[in-house]
């Protein structure tokens, strides 16, 4: 087994106290792609937070192709190749989606080559691109806030491929959009995966079941059980915590 | 009609059209005295473009630019104090024989130098502001926090230069007026029509600048930042610097601003920081809209001269019609004039008052032929 190129060790962070996260500990390989899955209030958006500088954890230690992220600004972990979806789309409401993209795929990040240079023909092709990907070419110059839930939501996923990050945090990519667009949501995860590390949180359990991989489930802060769906399914603690709730919910 | 007229791009265009041919018409029609109050409105339109850099475009509300338009004119009231001050005791100013003061200053020495001085009128402003502000940013102090230490620097600012009569006048501030350019006297007529056309010629150049720096990314950048400072850190941008960088500009251009205010009313002094003043800067820019910088000049140059036609008819009541206008604005008008107008507010009027029909279709519904009506 190679190094892994995400590795959280021992982490715990205590909110006044209550620990949303203990003791969890979880790597993940180069080109892999996981599924996170937990009850509300698990601490998956925490665990989030924690890798991309957010919330600093109470103990323990992130490392990212070897290096810590402990300590070090959000903008400093984006640029050595993190990047994150928010759990509630989070686009930049009054800029295009255009604008929203190219900001995305600007390269580098810095004030005087955004205000001196402009957008590059390569860098317009990928803003292009990705539009088509997520199915926005005919709102290219519509302001993001006008745009449906479901639009920001793929908006959203788009920026972050625009970013290209060696590793994706998506959390939550599918809340609010149709059966459909869960199915190309799921195929555009999975296409990712091989060049990228992809890790995945969601509730939608025929989503995680479409995305083919390991599956982490969380409880109370603290891995639960890994393993295939099927597995996990089958694990009596998880059906106990999790699964038996959410199959009423979802019946 | 209507409508089409509001979208096309020549009601903008009429706009500029109307601010050039009425610069350009009022040295003509109007007598020095309301010429010269023009020409200081508009140099606080400079001083307004750069409050809608920060405040409009990137939501920085800072409460204290007295401070950067002091020190503009501070600097270039030195620079025309030592130009004429030879025939004084000592060859220095001769506010510091008051004092028993007879050597000048060390740090009134570099400007003896015009060239200096052009650069230190925006150049100390700006560097003064990306110190501050970075220290304030760095520690991601934003908001209201933000507003309140703004106006915490600008009255320890006000209360040092009241102070110091030793060093350059403390309350009674430098007289400009009297003072000698270019062999002329500062306050004469023709030196105030040059000033006049050299202030209408900053504007539109700041407004030039201001508008370079707000396009394109740098500009979307800033929007962001106004919108959703920490999900941008998330992509990887670093929000301090952007910001110091804009409230550095600002500040030179308050600095600027200060300057050619202070050539055109004769004096500076510390009641260019006072804290009313710096809040009424905030207020032409609302007015006018946040984030239009058309509006920004409109605003700064409108309220000012209704100010002083107010106050030379009823000289108590201007504060309540700014008051007034403030509540109108917050209340009615958040986009401000500007603003409104760019949204549909003049049509949405017209239709309040029934003069133009209601339009019954949603105008933005768009088919995108993917759906096929069912019959
Ligand atoms: N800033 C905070 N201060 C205090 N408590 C917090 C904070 N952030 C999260 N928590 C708590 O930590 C726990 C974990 O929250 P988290 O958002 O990580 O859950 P989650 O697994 O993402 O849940 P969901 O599925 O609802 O999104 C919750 O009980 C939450 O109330
Ligand atoms: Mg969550």
């Amino acid at each position: 087994m190679s190094a892994p190129l995400l590795e959280l060790r021992e982490i715990t962070v205590s909110f006044d106290g209550f620990l949303a996260l203990r003791d969890l500990n979880l790597s993940l390989q180069p080109g892999e792609l996981r599924a996170v899955i937990g009850p509300n209030g698990a601490g998956k958006t925490t665990f989030l937070d924690v890798i991309t500088g957010k919330t600093a954890p109470t103990e323990g230690d992130v490392l990212f192709q070897g290096r810590s992220l402990v300590g070090r600004a959000e903008h400093r972990i984006a640029r050595l190749g993190i990047g994150r979806k928010f759990q509630s789309p989070r686009v930049f409401e009054k800029l295009s989606v255009q604008e929203n993209l190219a900001l995305a795929v600007s390269r580098p990040k810095q004030p005087w080559p955004l205000l001196f240079g402009r957008l590059g023909g390569q860098e317009r092709e990928r803003v292009h691109h990705l539009m088509g990907i997520v199915n926005l070419q005919s709102r290219a110059d519509w302001e993001a806030g006008a745009l449906s839930h479901g639009q920001k939501q793929w908006l959203e996923i788009a920026m972050l491929v625009g970013q290209d990050p060696d590793l994706l945090l998506v959390d939550e990519p599918v809340a609010g959009l149709t059966d459909e667009e869960t199915d190309l949501t799921a195929d555009l995860l999975k296409s990712l995966a091989g060049d990228h590390t992809v890790l995945v949180i969601e509730h939608d359990m025929e989503f995680i079941r479409r995305l083919e991989s390991p599956v982490t489930v969380l409880h109370q802060g603290h891995v639960l059980c890994e393993g295939t769906m099927d597995q996990v399914q089958a694990d009596p603690r998880v059906i106990e915590v999790y699964l038996g709730t959410s199959e009423e919910e979802q019946s | 009609m209507f409508q089409r007229f509001q979208q096309s791009r020549w009601p903008q265009l009429l706009v500029w059209v109307l601010i050039i041919a009425a610069i350009v018409a009022a040295p003509a029609v109007l007598p020095v005295f309301r010429l010269n109050l023009l020409g200081r409105f508009l140099s606080l339109a400079i001083v307004a473009l750069g409050i809608d850099l920060i405040w409009g475009f990137t939501g920085l509300l800072s409460l204290g630019q007295g401070i950067f338009f002091a020190l503009g004119g501070y600097a270039a009231a030195m620079y025309l104090q030592l130009n004429s001050s030879s025939g004084f005791p000592n060859g220095i100013p001769e506010f510091f024989g008051l004092y028993g003061v007879k050597q000048l200053p060390a740090f009134w020495q570099p400007f003896h130098s015009p060239l200096f001085t052009l650069v230190a009128i925006w150049l100390i402003p700006a560097v003064l502001a990306a110190v501050l502000g970075n220290l304030v940013f760095r520690n991601r102090i934003k908001g209201v926090y933000f507003s309140i230490l703004t106006q915490a620097a600008l009255l320890v600012f006000f209360n040092f230069f009241n102070g110091q009569q030793k060093l350059i006048n403390g309350t009674n501030g430098l007289k400009t007026d009297v003072t000698q350019l270019f062999g002329q006297m500062v306050g004469s007529p023709e030196m105030q029509r040059g000033f006049f056309w050299f202030t209408a010629l900053m504007v539109i150049a700041a407004w030039v600048f201001v508008r370079w720096v707000v396009r394109g990314r740098f500009g979307d950048v800033l929007i962001a930042i106004r919108d959703d400072e920490p999900r941008l850190r998330f992509a990887g941008f670093n929000p301090t610097l952007f910001k110091t960088i804009v409230f550095a500009i600002a500040g030179g251009l308050a600095g600027i601003g200060g300057a050619l205010y202070t050539v055109q009313s004769g004096i500076v002094s510390p009641q260019y920081m006072t804290v009313p003043f710096s809040i009424e800067m905030v207020i032409w820019v609302a007015v006018g809209g946040r984030g239009t910088l058309v509006g920004a000049i409109l605003g700064a140059v409108a309220i000012n001269y209704a100010k002083s036609l107010v106050s030379e008819a009823m000289p108590q009541s201007w504060l309540f019609i700014q008051g007034g206008l403030f509540i109108l604005v917050v209340t009615a008008l958040p986009e401000g004039v500007i603003g409104w107008w760019r949204s549909d507010g003049p049509r949405n009027l017209l239709t309040r008052l029934g003069i133009t029909r209601r339009i019954g279709t949603y105008p933005q519904l768009e088919l995108d032929g993917q759906e096929e009506v069912q019959p």
